[in-house]
């Protein structure tokens, strides 16, 4: 059983992702001419990037607290204590995400869309036209130049079903820690049925149903797995696809759908060294960088 | 920008479209504001400095229902909204 779950006699949390801290030890920001925040509020997890004269230098993805400020403040805190950086060697932060109003030291909020798709652009190069972005609770299809421009966009926030917390849910009632669930849905004699419903709730009893009826735990994540490409495919379908096709959010990270929605599209997603969570922040970062080019640098803002 | 707002459930598809490139430079003095007789629509500046309109946030997760005064099973009118924008940005997918 993986590190996270040893958390003494408290109930194990398998819905529990690692979370995460790094810093380029090549590059040193007191040498940047420009070192810029963004900082992604998101309703299951949050992230803070730096990015230093337009490149990635530092970030830091860890769950959202019960309030977005303190979020924000963690975050930030984290890669503070990694690189030495303060707010006052800082020259723009541009917050985003569901609780970007809510950042308290950010000069300026953009959306997560037009976030996630400079983000992609730069993560995956200027030829990244589709953008999947699975999130916590909601879902985005986005459509981008070759500038990392929005050019059409459709998000599905109404209920959890295809994202993450829908994820979460099934790895706690499986019992199964949630990194191994994507490598654990291929090992089944044969691909099942999607299960019916993605709504978390009534897939939840029906997972138990299925568990009932004798399919084994592999098998049902096999079958939620499908349940959720088929989803998201659906909203994708609705802006069209076209090659060049890049997954942001948490999800990204889970070959168990990954690999489903690419058989449904017949497309390959594009590969990525960096963490596809941080694609938000990064581009609000990026954002502020192309601000500060624009406008100089601006004074902080207390935390 | 094509911007959509709505979603989608069991039950269909719900979402109206809005072409920002057509919105930007509004010919019709922004009627579709008033031509709603349900008010959902909004101004605001996008992310890339450019005054458009947008779904209201309390409007976008109910469209099916706000929107069906307006679409009656037979003998349907045109949509207000969409006569209101005389640019074409407007489009509803259901």
């Amino acid at each position: 059983m993986s590190e996270q779950l040893n958390t003494g006699d408290k109930k194990p949390e398998f819905w529990r992702w690692q979370e995460n801290c790094w810093a380029d030890e090549t590059k040193d920001w007191r040498s940047a001419k420009a070192v810029t925040v963004g900082i992604d509020v998101g309703s299951v997890s949050s992230q803070c990037v730096i990015v230093a004269d337009g490149e990635l230098y530092a970030y830091n993805s860890m769950r959202t607290g019960n309030n977005s400020p303190d979020s924000a403040r963690n975050a930030f805190k984290g890669v503070t204590e990694k690189t030495g950086l303060t707010l006052d060697d800082v020259h723009m932060v541009v917050g985003t995400g569901y609780g970007r109003v809510n950042v308290p030291f950010s000069h300026k909020a953009i959306t997560e869309i037009a976030c996630h798709a400079r983000g992609a652009n730069y993560m995956g190069g200027n030829k990244v036209r589709t953008i999947l972005d699975m999130g916590g609770q909601d879902c985005k299809a986005i459509h981008c130049d070759d500038k990392g421009k929005v050019t059409n966009f459709l998000m599905n926030d109404k209920c959890a079903a295809g994202t993450g917390r829908g994820m979460e849910v099934i790895s706690d009632l499986m019992q199964i820690p949630i990194a191994e669930l994507g490598p654990r849905s291929f090992e089944v004699d044969e691909e099942p049925e999607a299960v019916s419903s993605v709504c978390v709730v009534f897939a939840k009893s029906e997972a138990l149903a299925l568990l009932k009826g004798g399919y084994t735990k592999n098998k049902v994540i096999a079958a939620y797995c499908q349940a959720m490409a088929e989803r998201v495919v659906s909203l994708l379908e609705r802006i069209g696809v076209e090659e060049g096709f890049f997954i942001t959010g948490g999800i990204a990270k889970n070959p168990g759908v990954v690999k489903r929605i690419e058989k449904l599209l017949g497309i390959q997603a594009m590969n990525t060294k960096i963490d596809s969570q941080i694609a938000g922040a990064l581009g609000a970062a990026l954002f502020a960088n192309t601000l500060v080019q624009k406008q100089g640098p601006l004074a902080p803002i207390a935390a | 920008m094509i911007a959509n707002y709505g979603y989608k459930d069991g039950s269909g598809e719900y979402y109206i479209s809005i072409d920002t490139d057509k919105c930007i430079s509004c010919e019709a003095g922004r009627a579709c504001l008033t031509g709603c007789p349900k008010g959902m629509f909004e101004t605001m500046v996008d992310d890339y400095d450019d005054e458009v309109v947008q779904i209201k946030q309390q409007f976008r997760r109910n469209l099916a229902y706000d929107c069906a005064e307006c679409k009656p099973a037979s003998n349907r009118p045109p949509l207000p909204c969409i006569t209101a924008c005389t640019p074409g940005a407007i489009t509803h997918s259901w």
